[in-house]
């Protein structure tokens, strides 16, 4: 080929990627806490989406058209939450959103896409309240905390047999939720808490509370929070020599909690209530070998994002890209995804909870245990 | 008894490390008449410069617990120190004949700058270091046992050796009779033959030490940090200086036993839920009582 027809043919295929730009024009949202303290959650849900999308585009995209994903950082803050939405349906003008990821950034952030009729999808807010507030436009491809509360109080109450339970919140829409959850089933079941007390997010010291918890005699501690406190707590915990059993939320799942216990030795044990591992789907099975192969391990909240991309796009596809359509049509049909089959009810939330029980092991892993 | 026994140890060293970095604010304070707020994230920094040292330290094949304490504290010090140095140089030393709310509103700036610049450069994740000294002393009290961790035991310990030495640098030794002669009067000072430019680093960088000892001893002890650290633990501090008198050295290793043993306590004896309400509604209170604080001096304006 000479020097000219290379010219030529780049040139042709510089229009051709000009063009395809040009018709990339569904756009979906991705929010959550990019930075802050809870950045490792964000990456999750942009990792999964990002994913889904390009498979998504690779397959010939939503009717014919590609999706654009737009970066919307709420850091985890109600406030900037808000600000970050309103910019999604003012200026991006996405049609959907995946997100967010705290469940304290998706209720205000939720109001402003139901005022624009956009539709949202969260991977992660566990809130009760989020799809109990009933506006139409707002789906889950996770479980509700009471759900998951649920799950761990009758682990407590059946397996553990525990009879001491303190339960630790850190005052948070998701932390103090959880607790609150699992609280109430809990007494249902006739175990009233020995303790019941919030802690302050950032910082760094329970020491007190600890002591605490050691002169209630506590045989089980429940924290409803995220890592960054649960680490330096169960540390603490053990460092004070109590050999009561921790147990938490989805709110740990996260190789970080690890690193901020400081040593896998101290999370040797720690019990975690989370949805049932993607790799018991089929459909997943390969799509966490792909993410493998490109170096990226998915844990936590990764696969739930994936889902909820294609949930958002089975929704705005088969509704000719009307997401106030595609919302009314999901309450009524299924999506096959990467997580087996979701069906929505009414209110948005899962018709099937799959939460299980997790523990994490002296290599800083974690395995479903029943 | 000995869970009070247990809070008053819990509060003892948590009062130490906000009496260090309290250190930082009422130096500053009492020497130039404005709040260092970006003093929080000098900390937050030292403690990220720890964990770079343990790492270098690791890197080069030294595992003795001795050598790696004493090497981490020296690199970190040394470090966090020369950042003092530097934010004094840009953030205020240019503004040293403008308002005091110039250079307060360059202090903020400067805060954020420090959280901003790490959260790019070393990410916005949590990160951690490794347990380095477990173990603890144990005392049985009654049924129950009071124990002290070695690494708790090694924060006292050098909190107090700090706070001695520094005690001892202000009062006795020429560096410190012209730290005390620039906070008289910073002007008669000058006339005197002191270089106060230099004088107002010292303590900028004295203050940025203080906050590195304990950067580097609360990471180690609680393994995790991030980018916000300093935030809270730096208006803890604060709180801490005003309280034992703003300006008065004692005063700052005094508010922060008293802000530590009044959370430790409140937290573990009645609700942790309400501590942070319990420890500011006693700073307002005494504000109310002595407005300069407990061992704080009225302030006089020179005319």
């Amino acid at each position: 080929m000479s020097n000219a027809v290379v010219r030529k043919t780049l040139i042709s295929l510089a229009v051709a990627g000009a063009v395809t730009l040009a018709q990339a024009d569904v756009v979906i949202g991705v929010a959550g806490p990019h930075t802050g303290a809870y950045a490792a959650f964000g990456e999750q849900l942009w990792k999964g989406a990002e994913k889904a999308a390009q498979d998504i585009n690779a397959a010939g995209g939503v009717n014919g058209e590609m999706i654009k994903l737009v970066k919307a950082d709420d850091a985890c803050e109600p406030k900037q939450a808000v600000s970050v939405a309103n910019r999604l349906v003012d200026s991006d003008g996405a049609l959907a959103v995946i997100g967010h990821f705290c469940s304290s950034s998706s209720m205000p952030a939720s109001r402003i896409y139901d005022e624009a009729g956009v539709l949202m999808v969260t991977p992660a807010s566990t809130a009760p309240l989020l799809t109990d507030n009933g506006l139409p436009g707002v789906f889950r491809v996770c479980g509700r905390d009471d759900q998951q509360g649920d799950v761990a109080a009758s682990y407590i109450v059946d397996k553990l047999g525990a009879k001491r339970v303190a339960i630790i919140h850190d005052k948070d829409t998701y932390g103090k939720g959880l607790a609150d959850a699992m609280k109430t089933t809990l007494n249902a079941y006739g175990v009233k808490e020995v303790m019941y007390e919030g802690l302050t997010r950032g910082e760094k010291d329970f020491n007190s509370l600890i002591t605490k918890i050691r002169s209630v005699d506590a045989d089980v501690v429940y924290f409803g929070g995220l890592h960054s406190e649960a680490g330096p707590l169960v540390r603490q915990l053990r460092e004070q020599g109590s050999k009561a059993i921790f147990m938490s939320g989805d709110g740990i799942v996260s190789d970080e909690f690890v690193a901020v216990s400081g040593s896998p030795e101290y999370v040797d044990g720690v019990l975690m209530t989370f949805g049932a591992p993607p790799t018991s789907y089929p459909s997943g099975k390969q799509i966490i070998q792909e993410f493998r192969d490109s170096g990226y391990e998915p844990e936590g909240y990764t696969l739930y994002s994936y889902t909820a991309m294609q949930v958002a796009v089975a929704a705005l596809a088969n509704n000719n890209l009307d997401p106030i359509k595609g919302a009314e049509w999901l309450k009524s049909n299924s999506v096959d995804t990467v997580m087996g089959v979701k069906d929505f009810d009414e209110k948005g939330d899962l018709t099937v909870s799959d939460y299980v029980m997790y523990e994490w092991d002296a290599q800083g892993k974690y395995h479903q245990i029943n | 008894m000995d869970i009070v026994l247990q809070q008053l140890v819990n509060g003892l060293t948590l009062g130490s490390v906000y009496g260090l970095i309290a250190i930082g604010y009422t130096m500053v304070y009492g020497i130039i008449g404005m709040i260092n707020f970006a003093h929080g994230d000098v900390y937050m920094v030292s403690a990220y410069i720890t964990a770079i040292a343990l790492a270098l330290l690791t890197f080069f094949g030294i595992e003795s617990f001795p050598i790696i304490i004493v090497g981490t504290l020296f690199l970190t010090v040394a470090v966090t120190g020369a950042y003092g140095w530097v934010i004094e140089r840009i953030a205020y030393r240019p503004l040293r004949s403008s308002s005091r709310l110039s250079v307060l509103i360059s202090a903020i700036g400067m805060s954020l700058i420090l959280q901003n610049y790490v959260q790019l450069s070393q990410g916005a994740n949590q990160q951690g270091v490794p347990t380095l000294l477990t173990g603890a002393i144990r005392f049985s009290v009654g049924d129950g046992f009071v124990q002290i961790t070695y690494m708790k035991l090694l924060i006292l310990f050098v909190s107090i050796l700090g706070m001695g030495v520094l005690t001892y640098v202000i009062h006795k030794t020429k560096l410190g009779r012209m730290c005390r002669a620039t906070q008289q009067d910073r002007k008669m000072a000058s006339i005197l033959g002191i270089d106060t430019d230099k004088v107002i680093s010292t303590v900028f960088v004295i203050g940025a030490v203080m906050a590195a000892l304990a950067g580097v001893l609360v990471t180690l002890d609680y393994g995790a940090f991030d980018f916000y650290v300093g935030f809270i633990i730096g208006i803890k501090a604060f709180t801490a200086a005003v309280l034992g008198g703003i300006g008065s050295l004692p005063g700052a290793m005094l508010g922060g036993l008293i802000l530590g043993l009044s959370e430790a306590l409140f937290a573990g004896l009645i609700s942790s839920d309400y501590k942070d309400v319990f420890s500011f509604s006693l700073l307002v209170l005494i504000l109310v009582i002595r407005p300069s604080g407990l061992l704080g001096k009225p302030e006089v304006e020179k005319v």
